[in-house]
């Protein structure tokens, strides 16, 4: 009697759980390993048909989805800094915050408009988060690029911490008590709609010629500057349009979340985006597509289990309750495990068509 | 066509070249010998622009370059094979040699350069859609040469060509360098620590030694000179 109710909303939450994840499987099935204008097309008219019934999916999984989909847009814009051209950014969150705050000003002051639908208001204050953080990347990337390695890493990284501050500070945003957004306009057709265009625009850069030039420079610098490639133009051109799509993925998340803390973009939730795109092995989309969905799902997973008191049917003999306490720490343990066993990542180089 | 006057260039405090002066004439295959940290890599990366010089003067048909961006010196058709074969691990043979002919616009002159470096290196041709990584070091010098060959130089720069090859494979890189200099008219400057063999193919030579030039002069009596034979050609 007791242990029969838990069961049952058990079950049921897991299946749910496995309708969602595959759900985002069939978009990512969609998209194949090829990136062609078709398979964008089928993503974005898929994540649209999705948004359609996303009523009768499960609130908190449907919410876990948009996490899911600011993540994928993060890591796969970062990859291409990161990953593709080599320069080790560790200021993604900065311009996640940029685009976040953009795109929630501009819905705050002009979301009650009706001048166009509200689809439409919310589609330019994403391309204006996502244009604002393009010019904060130009901004920061044009003198630091020249910098290499660790002291570029450095210098990102004050850069994100500068950005966190200032919109500390800033009043207008509400400093450190937080923004407070209007509008939740996020939904499934816009998050994964984004994605598809997003892993399309990266993926068919750098299997281009002129995408070329970014693993050129990932390989060999000097090597690439004796050819005549312009190398800061190149690392500047990366930090640009992954910054982009950074302000487009902070957007997302603004209406989203519907609330911004300055502390939302620290230190820590760049290093999480820099995990996922060595995790999922740098510079290998697909690779890195999967370690983002696999390193959101983690902490919610275990989160999920903490809420279990002990196994259903077993009574009290084996307590899980402690799960909740070290959730952390277990996904700590398993960062280091999966880095000690795949240290190239899940997946192994690039996948290159031929 | 190229003339370097009083070279200096330092890396930080630390002097690497002392006022070095060269000339390398046109349609020639001149050569740089000297030891380990003579400073011949950086003579040929002060050239190329990837380093930027203290002081002195670099003529290049008859117009300065020093100072200039690599990617400036390379339109005018300047080409550098660096040390330790840097070739681009990731990319496909065929993409390597693409990056090559990065400054040139025209589809057709690029496959024509593409046609004529497989005539060259035909081993390239097999490996067309290898990643570079994954080639033996033979096949890496000859794809590091080849891709420099892809921007049309009239000017080609050879950084230590032989460097941990097998002795034949040395031999077929030193006569594909001849070749490229007799039937296409490019000039070479030649870099090397193999001092006997490059003097064997260059036309004139100059011995580099802690930053300056010590003995310049044609091959032949290079060869000659006692001081080079001890030295470096190990009589």
């Amino acid at each position: 009697m007791n242990t029969s109710q838990p069961r049952a909303r058990w079950s049921d939450k897991l299946a749910q759980g496995c309708r969602s994840i595959r759900i985002a499987f069939l978009g990512l099935a969609a998209l194949g390993l090829q990136y062609t204008k078709t398979s964008l097309l089928i993503a974005i008219a898929l994540s649209f048909l999705v948004s359609l019934v996303a009523d009768r999916i499960n609130p908190y999984w449907l919410y876990i989805s948009y996490d899911i989909a600011i993540s994928i847009i993060m890591a796969v814009s970062l990859n291409l800094i990161n990953g593709y051209t080599g320069q080790f950014s560790l200021g993604h969150a900065g311009f996640m915050a940029v685009g976040g705050y953009a795109a929630a000003m501009i819905t705050n002051q002009f979301g009650h408009l009706n001048f166009f639908a509200a689809d439409g208001i919310f589609a330019v204050a994403l391309l204006a988060g996502g244009l604002a953080a393009a010019a904060t990347g130009l901004l920061v990337g044009l003198p630091t690029l020249r910098l290499r390695g660790d002291y570029l890493a450095i210098v990102t990284l004050g850069f994100g911490e500068i950005i966190r501050v200032i919109f500390q500070n800033m009043n207008s945003v509400g400093g450190a008590r937080g923004l407070s957004v209007a509008h939740g306009w996020t939904n499934f057709f816009w998050s994964f709609g984004l994605v598809a265009v997003t892993v399309y625009v990266v993926a068919s850069l750098v299997n281009s010629t002129y995408g070329c030039g970014f693993i050129a420079v990932h390989d060999d610098e000097i090597a690439a500057e004796a050819m005549g490639i312009n190398t800061t133009k190149y690392k500047v051109t990366a930090f640009v349009i992954g910054a982009f799509f950074a302000g487009i993925a902070g957007g997302l998340y603004a209406h989203a979340k519907q609330f911004l803390t300055p502390g939302g973009f620290g230190f820590m939730q760049s290093i999480t985006f820099v995990v996922m795109v060595i995790l999922g092995g740098m510079g290998n989309t697909i690779g890195v597509i999967l370690a983002a969905i696999l390193l959101t799902l983690l902490p919610e997973g275990l989160r999920y289990l903490a809420g279990i008191e002990h196994v259903p049917g077993i009574a009290q003999a084996f307590p899980l309750g402690w799960i909740g306490d070290t959730r952390m720490i277990i996904y700590s343990l398993l960062l280091i495990v999966l880095m000690l066993t795949r240290p190239q990542g899940l997946f192994r180089l690039r996948k290159r068509k031929t | 066509m190229l003339q370097i006057k009083n070279l200096e260039v330092t890396y930080g405090a630390i002097g690497a070249l002392h006022g070095i002066s060269l000339s390398v004439a046109a349609g020639s295959i001149v050569t740089l010998i000297g030891s380990n940290g003579a400073g011949k890599t950086t003579t040929l990366k002060t050239i190329s622009g990837l380093l930027k010089p203290k002081a002195g003067a670099i003529g290049y048909e008859g117009k300065p370059i020093a100072g200039l961006p690599p990617h400036e010196i390379v339109k005018r058709g300047l080409s550098h094979v660096p040390e330790g074969r840097m070739i681009f691990a990731n990319l496909t043979v065929r993409e390597n040699l693409e990056m090559g002919a990065y400054l040139l616009r025209d589809q057709k002159i690029v496959r024509h350069e593409l046609d004529f470096v497989f005539a060259t290196f035909p081993r390239l041709k097999e490996r067309e859609k290898q990643i570079a990584g994954t080639l033996s070091g033979g096949e890496q010098q000859m794809l590091a040469i080849g891709r420099a060959l892809m921007s049309r130089p009239k000017f080609l720069m050879l950084d230590e060509p032989s460097l941990g090859l097998a002795p034949l494979l040395v031999k077929t890189i030193f006569e594909r360098i001849v070749e490229i200099n007799r039937e296409r008219g490019l000039t070479i400057l030649l870099v090397e620590q193999n001092a006997n063999r490059a003097l064997e193919i260059s036309h004139s030579g100059y011995v580099l030694e802690t930053g300056k030039i010590t003995l310049h002069g044609d091959s032949a009596s290079l060869r000659q000179n006692p001081r080079v034979q001890s030295a470096y050609l190990g009589g």
